[in-house]
């Protein structure tokens, strides 16, 4: 009982540094602050960029004048364009890339797959079958409701007809999510074939590539209350997704409760896609992408790749955007372009150091 | 000389376990028991239902009846945390798709002793120390786990369930793939940490390895128990004879006087 402490000076010393090299965990924990910086700041420079020619201090006043922190002299006009339009489109961002970031990383952990996320499991496809459904149909249900509803639905028949096909394993989970994705995409062009004309079908199809067009403080509320009430926890229980690394049996041999954490994550990131997508449909590759980039800088343990996938996800959604609404004025793209143009490639890249790893 | 601390030796009792995958029966009516602080080999044909029963002794894969006593305590009655800290289960070739470094896969072995809210203690990181020094992995800690042979991941994962400091260890298949230095190497190490206290039951494939290293044999074949005892009075030519469908000649090691079991 007592050796440890006794015995342990010479060596034990001498094998601190190697300790701290193979943690990341000292010096990426640094990291969590500086992202949270990084984040502050993209959101205050990300609402000074934009078409209408405001300068950096009008947009200051106005920001500063709803926050009663200065009284500002703002033509109602100018203020609205900040106040109104570029905060809450930026602050949705910022939510919908963390909450499709953490959703991606919870998943691949779940499915031992490095390449789910909520697009290949269907969960995307799903919810925006039921936004579109009360978007075209005039369903009297909320559209979070209805994309929460159908991600959910997409879920659980990916995961059943994973389960019918024998035990559940990763090939097999993304197998039945390509299956049910086509569905529910099938469907949903059915739906838009028959409701949409002239200008609804631009609309919808704005929609339907993802785009946070339609940003405003309702979407910023919806955003924000899910990723706090549903992200954080999932982001503080997904700590136990380390166990998951060798597999269930394993997790299970470990005394993790592996039924009721498959079946909690799960609902927590289907709560997440399903809120993100009705705010701005569905936004590819930010799920898959990076929590892979983050997991090749700060490894595979989640109490630090889920809060900063979380917090690089909102980052970088912002500046896509940012991109988004500005690169091409005065036309303005879907942020989904974007989102799979620069993840496309980002994708390969890390399929080909994986591979070079193995 | 660093030891990985555990509870004393426990005594396993196994009491008509019983599985079934899919509607099949893989193992039924499964009793026997094994002396505390020695190894006891589980040996039978493919398919003899080894890996279901490990996995159901562990208390991790599907099990339909039976009792598990550990020193006399229900295994099964227990909540899963303190049975992840009694046992510690090493399956056969696990991989991961992560990129993880050897150390943080030891250190997973800690899951069970830690709250959702701990960071990991300074006890930790001894035990961790400890486990991969035990298990002959130390010189390698901070490499990733895929740029390793297969035989030093086998001794990543029996670190990992030392990290866990179980008083019984199951091991699946432990020397598969290995060359014969590295069989020997494990099987040595297995002899050990019974002789210190902990109770070994690992499935073999090779009953020469079984007879050289083993205190006890289990005979599983067909999902069901053909023998149990001292390896000298199980391995016997009709037994293998009856259990394999095989010719063996059961000889005298001529160093050790332990069984050698030669085939024709």
């Amino acid at each position: 009982m007592s050796a440890p402490s006794l015995e342990r000076p010479v060596e034990q010393r001498g094998a601190r540094p190697a300790i701290l090299r193979d943690r990341p965990g000292a010096a990426a924990a640094l990291t969590l602050p500086l992202l949270l910086l990084a984040l502050v700041a993209s959101v205050l420079v990300a609402v000074t960029i934009g078409a209408a020619d405001l300068s950096v201090r009008e947009v200051w006043w106005s920001i500063g004048d709803h926050l009663n922190l200065i009284d500002a002299d703002l033509s109602v006009l100018r203020d609205g364009i900040v106040w109104e339009m570029r905060l809450p489109r930026v602050l949705t961002a910022a939510a919908v890339g963390a909450g499709l970031a953490v959703s991606g990383a919870v998943m691949q952990a779940l499915t031992r797959n490095p390449l789910a996320d909520p697009y290949l499991l269907g969960l995307s496809a799903g919810a925006s079958l039921g936004a579109v459904l009360v978007l075209l149909t005039g369903l009297a249900v909320s559209l979070t409701v209805a994309a929460f509803s159908g991600a959910m639905i997409a879920l659980l028949g990916t995961l059943m007809l994973a389960r019918s096909l024998g035990v559940i394993t990763p090939s097999r989970t993304v197998l039945a999510g390509l299956a049910v994705s086509s569905f529910a995409g099938a469907i949903t062009s059915l739906v838009i074939f028959w409701n949409t004309q002239g200008d609804s079908y631009r609309q919808i199809l704005n929609w339907l590539l993802g785009s946070l067009a339609g940003a405003d403080w309702g979407t910023t509320k919806v955003a924000w209350a899910t990723l706090l009430l549903v992200g954080i926890p999932v982001i503080v229980y997904g700590r136990v997704l380390d166990a998951f690394a060798f597999g269930d049996t394993a997790a299970a041999a470990l005394g993790i409760n592996v039924s009721r954490t498959r079946w909690l994550l799960l609902g927590g990131t289907a709560l997440l896609t399903g809120a993100m997508v009705s705010v701005s449909g569905s936004i590819g590759f930010v799920g898959l992408v990076l929590p892979n980039a983050v997991r090749l800088v700060v490894g595979s343990r989640h109490r630090l790749l889920l809060p900063l996938s979380a917090l690089v996800g909102a980052i970088f959604m912002i500046w896509v955007d940012t991109g988004a609404r500005t690169l091409f004025e005065p036309r303005e793209l879907p942020v989904g372009i974007i989102t799979v143009l620069v993840g496309a490639p980002i994708f390969v890249l890390i399929l080909l150091r994986n591979r070079e790893r193995a | 000389m660093t030891t990985v601390p555990t509870s004393l030796g426990a005594r396993l009792e196994v009491c008509g376990i019983g599985a079934e995958v899919g509607g099949q029966r893989l193992i039924d009516q499964v009793s026997f028991s094994v002396p505390a602080g020695a190894v006891t080999a589980l040996v039978g044909p493919n398919g003899a239902g080894k890996s279901t029963l490990l996995r159901a002794l562990s208390g991790a894969g599907p099990r339909s009846s039976g009792v598990v006593l550990l020193d006399g305590e229900d295994l099964y009655a227990l909540g899963r945390r303190d049975r992840a800290r009694r046992l510690a289960l090493v399956e056969q070739e696990v991989r991961s798709e992560f990129a993880l470094t050897v150390r943080q896969t030891v250190e997973l072995g800690r899951t069970p002793h830690q709250s959702l809210w701990s960071l990991g203690s300074a006890d930790d990181e001894t035990i961790v120390a400890q486990a991969l020094e035990r298990a002959d992995a130390a010189g390698f800690a901070h490499r990733q786990l895929g740029t390793l042979s297969g035989g030093e991941q086998q001794r990543v994962q029996l670190a990992r369930a030392l990290a866990q400091q179980p008083s019984l260890l199951l091991l699946d298949e432990p020397t598969n793939h290995l060359d014969v230095r590295a069989q020997l190497h494990t099987l040595r190490l297995l002899g050990s940490l019974a002789g210190e206290g902990m109770t070994v039951l690992a499935a073999l494939h090779d009953l020469n390895l079984a007879a050289a290293f083993c205190d006890h044999v289990v005979v599983l074949a067909d999902g069901q128990v053909r023998a149990v005892g001292p390896v000298a009075e199980v391995l016997t030519p009709e037994l293998i004879g009856d259990v394999y469908g095989v010719r063996a000649d059961v000889l005298s090691h001529p160093r050790t006087g332990r069984p050698l079991i030669a085939f024709s």
